[in-house]
């Protein structure tokens, strides 16, 4: 296939943003970096559910289980290991894992959009009501203390691979985590360029098809939504990273609702819009936060209320909508179709 | 290899049937199929010709009885895995993807058995053959119902099944498009062996082949389509007694 701007523009895009993740902690102050490195974990479980959700068409309102368990299998193993490398690995296939046992019984057991999102919902909430009844000095695993609600505080963070001595600064977890980010979204920009990919989006658009034309559709649903509960859990461990801190809080009802609006905020079918919803909703959230007139939950509310009335496809489908037709190429050109930005 | 009793089958079902709680659907039905045939499955509506087909695709899981395609049970598999097997099926309602364009649509269909080149020039050749060149790039979602109806038929085509099992193909469409759709099928029957649904009598003359009436969950007659409209008893079933007009 020729090389055309829908190629072009993902990978030019990476590597301006690698440039600039590479020599922003020299220009900013800490205090904006720590707040862009947050910004930037976040992004990464956007994208994890704009996969999900917008190309693999699973609608999943436990996201946070994934972020949570992820962050709570780095703390508990780094408390016990010491060295920082496998408890990343450890971060990445418990949320896989789990999703995949979630995975092969909702999708093996044939339960539909609906109760899927209930389901994971629910999972959610129960992990929220485990971890926060974990208090005191019984609930323990190795030497890491649960902490109940009080949380997990002081948890080590990343290292130089296998040497623990060599602690990053904040000024490098800001690269790797920036670095992270542009890996994975190049990586599944790949993943649905392949066939695998292709496939993955034909069972969004008809599952009975897919299944007719002898795809197996519970086996790439399941696929799809464990590799989104490893990238969630990725985002999991790089916040815990962040703050040295996780708390139940991870797996609260806001924390489950924030990713679904990034990622409506965004437009589904996308991987880029998710990101940049992501990080343009908690720059605004962090604004709101320091005056004291608007609630930023009323603000949050009234962007997701305007996005589902007015534009339901999301912010980036829209633009390049609006690109086309004002740079106007045939205006059919093709609404639903799929660019992995 | 085993179970068969006669290899020229392609299809063969022994006593298969469904039932829904007390209602019977299907009874038992003892159907053959030889490879290269067109075989049409007519009868009145409830008669489980539906029912019956979506047994054969493993859309619907029978009750009791055996299918067996080239000797191997399909009976009770997933419909993915029948469709693995070399059958490719068509919906009675279009079941395309209707946010991909035309060609991608063949494409997906093509490359499930083969490579990314091949199937590339598959999906062009079956372009071309079901006459939608100029719409290509177009989502199938903002296309014609008959043209959607080709798509999907298009998408058998490309992945090149042995066996092809249509519901109702020509429901909803003007005689023109009934007309391409009869060559179409034609065209299909020349690589494949096809079993055709449909109550339409105008769209049975056309392609012609043998047709097996359902009546009640049940066989009632097989033959021509000359043999079968002049049969006393299924006009009795079919048209109440009815001349069969068409004809």
């Amino acid at each position: 296939m020729p090389v055309d701007t829908r190629t072009l523009l993902p990978v030019l895009g990476c590597v301006m943003a690698a440039v600039l993740v590479a020599v922003l902690p020299q220009w900013l102050d800490l205090f904006t970096l720590l707040s862009l490195t947050i910004y930037l974990v976040m992004a990464l479980l956007a994208l994890s559910l704009a996969f999900i959700w917008g190309f693999g068409g699973i609608l999943c309102f436990g996201q946070a289980a994934f972020f949570g368990l992820g962050a709570y299998a780095y703390a508990i193993g780094v408390l016990n290991i010491g060295d920082s490398t496998w408890p990343v690995v450890l971060a990445i296939a418990v949320p896989a894992l789990v999703a995949a046992a979630m995975g092969y019984f909702m999708f093996y057991g044939g339960i539909s959009d609906v109760y899927l999102g209930v389901i994971t919902l629910a999972v959610t909430l129960i992990l929220f009501n485990v971890m926060n009844s974990t208090s005191g000095s019984e609930y323990q695993i190795g030497s890491a203390l649960l902490g109940g609600f009080n949380g997990i505080p002081a948890i080590p963070t990343l290292n130089v691979p296998f040497n623990p001595d060599h602690v990053l600064e904040p000024e490098t977890l800001f690269q790797v985590i920036g670095a992270t980010l542009i890996l994975c979204y190049l990586g599944l920009c790949g993943l649905l360029a392949s066939r695998f990919g292709k496939v993955v989006v034909a069972i969004r658009e008809n599952e009975q098809r897919a299944g007719l034309l002898g795809y197996d559709t519970r086996l790439h649903k399941l696929i799809v939504f464990s590799l989104g509960g490893g990238i969630a859990g990725l985002a999991g461990c790089l916040f815990a990273n962040w703050g040295a801190f996780v708390s139940p809080g991870v797996f609260g009802l806001a924390q489950s609702a924030q990713i679904i609006i990034w990622v409506i905020v965004g437009g589904r079918g996308t991987l880029f819009g998710p990101i940049l919803a992501c990080v343009g909703i908690q720059a605004l959230m962090a604004r709101l936060g320091e005056q004291q007139h608007v609630d930023s939950g009323f603000v949050l509310g009234l962007i997701l209320l305007t996005f589902v009335m007015l534009l339901p496809r999301g912010l980036l489908p829209a633009l390049s909508t609006l690109a086309t037709r004002v740079v106007k190429r045939r205006p059919q050109a093709t609404p639903a179709q799929e660019r992995a930005l | 290899m085993s179970q068969l009793e006669s290899p020229m089958n392609l299809l063969e079902t022994q006593g298969l049937g469904v039932s829904f709680g007390g209602v019977h659907a299907v009874k038992a039905v003892d159907f053959t199929l030889q490879s290269g045939e067109l075989r049409c499955l007519i009868g009145p509506n409830g008669a489980g010709k539906s029912t019956f087909f979506k047994m054969l695709s493993g859309q619907l899981k029978p009750t009791r009885g055996l299918c067996h395609f080239k000797g191997q049970r399909i009976s009770g598999l997933a419909p993915h895995q029948v469709a693995r097997l070399g059958i490719g099926i068509k919906t009675q309602a279009p079941s395309v993807f209707d946010g991909l364009d035309v060609l991608e649509n063949l494409r997906l269909a093509a490359s499930r058995l083969q490579a990314p080149g091949e199937a590339r020039d598959t999906a062009e050749q079956t372009l071309e053959r079901i006459g939608l060149t100029e719409l290509r790039s177009r989502p199938v979602g903002d296309l014609a119902h008959g043209q959607r109806q080709w798509v999907e038929l298009g998408m058998i085509l490309a992945s090149r099944p042995t066996l092809v099992l249509l519901d109702e193909p020509a429901a909803g469409m003007t005689y023109q498009e009934v007309r391409k759709t009869a060559a179409l099928i034609k065209e299909i029957n020349a690589q494949s062996t096809v079993v055709v649904v449909e109550h339409d009598m105008e769209f049975i003359r056309l392609i012609a082949g043998t047709v097996t009436v359902f009546n009640q969950g049940a066989v009632l007659a097989q033959g021509s389509f000359a043999q079968v409209t002049q049969d006393p008893a299924v006009r009795e079933a079919y048209l109440g007694k009815q001349e069969i007009k068409h004809a």
